[in-house]
This record gives C-alpha cells, structure tokens and sequence, in this order.
C-alpha cells in the first residue's frame, strides 16, 4: 500500500515536473517531453529482464520453486515495459525524424530483438508441463538474454550513424541540470511503478498456487 | 497572447496515452483476478465447512 501511495506521488511528481518545470528542448522541440517516459520506460524493462536474470540464477542455485516465479513475473513485466518502450519510441520517432520505425538503426532493431526474444521465454515456458524441467529451461533461457542487455545498451554508443540521440555519454548526461532532475524523478517513478506491479502480480500468483494447492487437498 | 500549440503535441500526447492505458488495463486485469481469486476461496470455505 506504501509502495502504491509512493509510485502515485512520485508518478504525479514526474508528470509536474516534465509538463511544467522542464524546460522545451531547443533542438527537438516539443516532442523531447517523450523522452521523460521513453527512456526510463527503456531503462526500467532493462531492469527487469535483469532481475529476472538474477532469479533464474538463484534458482538454478537452489532449486527454490519461488525463484523460478519471481523470475517468471518480473520478465512478464518486462516484456510489458518493452511494448511500452517500443510504441512511445515509434510515437517519437514520427514526430522526430518524419517515419514511425527504421531498420537502419542499430539500437531499434536491437530492443526488438530483445523484446521478442522475451516474448519467446512464454512461449518455451508454456510448451513444457510444469515442474523442474520447465523451471530449469525457463531459467537457462531467462539468463542467455540478459547477454543481449549491455549490447541493446551499448549499440547506441557503437553505431556510426547516431540518428537516434546519445543522451548519456562518458562526459555525463548530455542535458541541463532540470531536465536530468525530471528525468531521475521519471525514472524512480517507472522503478517504484515495476516494483509495485511486480508486487501485486506475484502475491496473486502466490495466492493462485496455495488456493490450487488447498483444491487438490480438498477434492 | 496566447501560446500556438505544437504540432507535434498529437504525439507526445499519444505516447502519455498509451503508458496510462496500459496501467489502467493492468489494474483491471488485477482486480478482475483478485475477484475470481475471491470467488474461489470462498467455494474452498464452503467446502471445508461441509466436510469439518
């Protein structure tokens, strides 16, 4: 509930910020405002295929069944981030540079390319019966993409060609000092967001295999 | 004077939109489950009583 109350306020104090405070950007305009939810939206989904990562391993370590789920959940959220990222970049990059989606950018095809090897993981996870096996191959999967996590990151910053803008750079964020404050509160918004909807999502989970459990008992 | 609208405000809308929809969709994903959930339990309890 604290959590809830935390990511409404910091939600509502990120859409203050970013409507009213942050000032219009002189290069792109208007559109720049997208940037405020894109890219943390980006850098919350890297998290949670992360967090998924470190839970498949947990669980390949000690075989605990509540890894396995915690992973499966925070990867679903994933996903759920990465379409998001996915359609507010496309809405971007149409006001931006003229076109909804590019092949020749090297850090869209790359997202896509983890997005829809995530999206993959259900689809291998669904196919087995559940138990061991699945949770061992779900766990194995979940940890070869977050392999593609440092090179999605890091293309932006390897490309020749840097139509997509490079806001953080080795000299520090490349913004002036209010727009890198709206940005860090939209961030912790869209983290406090993850957590909660991480939260929520796994206690139905939980309560949907104890009540599974207490049916079998029953019958 | 009043401050032109930018054109490219569609967009930036549209990308805000689109966030707050997906929120609003997973909460009533979320309560639609906390209500079967709901429904179930109170089965599993009808259930119990019967037996104990």
């Amino acid at each position: 509930m604290k959590l809830a109350a935390l990511t409404t306020a910091l939600m509502g104090a990120a859409l203050g910020l970013i409507f009213f405070y942050a000032p219009t950007d002189a290069d792109q305009g208007f559109s720049q405002r997208i940037f405020y939810f894109h890219v943390p939206i980006a850098l919350t989904s890297y998290a949670c295929f992360g967090w998924g990562a470190w839970k498949a391993l947990r669980y390949l370590r000690t075989r605990d069944e509540r890894a396995d789920l915690e992973s499966y959940v925070a990867i679903h959220q994933g996903v759920i981030f990465g379409a998001l990222t996915l359609i507010t970049g496309s809405l971007w990059a149409k006001a931006s540079w003229g076109v909804w989606w590019t092949w020749g950018e090297d850090q869209l095809v790359l997202f896509l390319v983890l997005f829809l090897f995530y999206c993959a993981y259900f689809m291998l996870r669904f196919s087995v019966e559940a138990g061991v096996q699945r949770a061992s191959m779900s766990a194995v999967y979940a940890l070869f993409g977050v392999v593609l996590i440092p090179v999605s990151f890091l293309a932006i910053r390897l490309s020749k060609k840097f139509i997509h803008p490079v806001v953080f750079t080795s000299h520090g964020p490349q913004m002036a000092h209010s727009q890198f404050f709206t940005f860090c509160v939209a961030w912790a918004a869209m983290l406090a967001l993850f957590a909660t909807l991480y939260r929520v999502e796994l206690a139905g989970k939980r309560i949907d295999g104890h009540l599974r459990e207490l049916r079998e008992l029953l019958s | 004077m009043a401050q032109a609208v930018p054109s490219e405000w569609q967009y930036v809308a549209g990308a805000y939109l689109v966030v707050f929809v997906a929120v609003l969709a997973w909460v009533a994903i979320i309560a639609a489950k906390l209500q079967r959930l709901q429904r179930q339990l109170g089965e599993l309890v009808e259930k119990a009583r019967d037996r104990g």
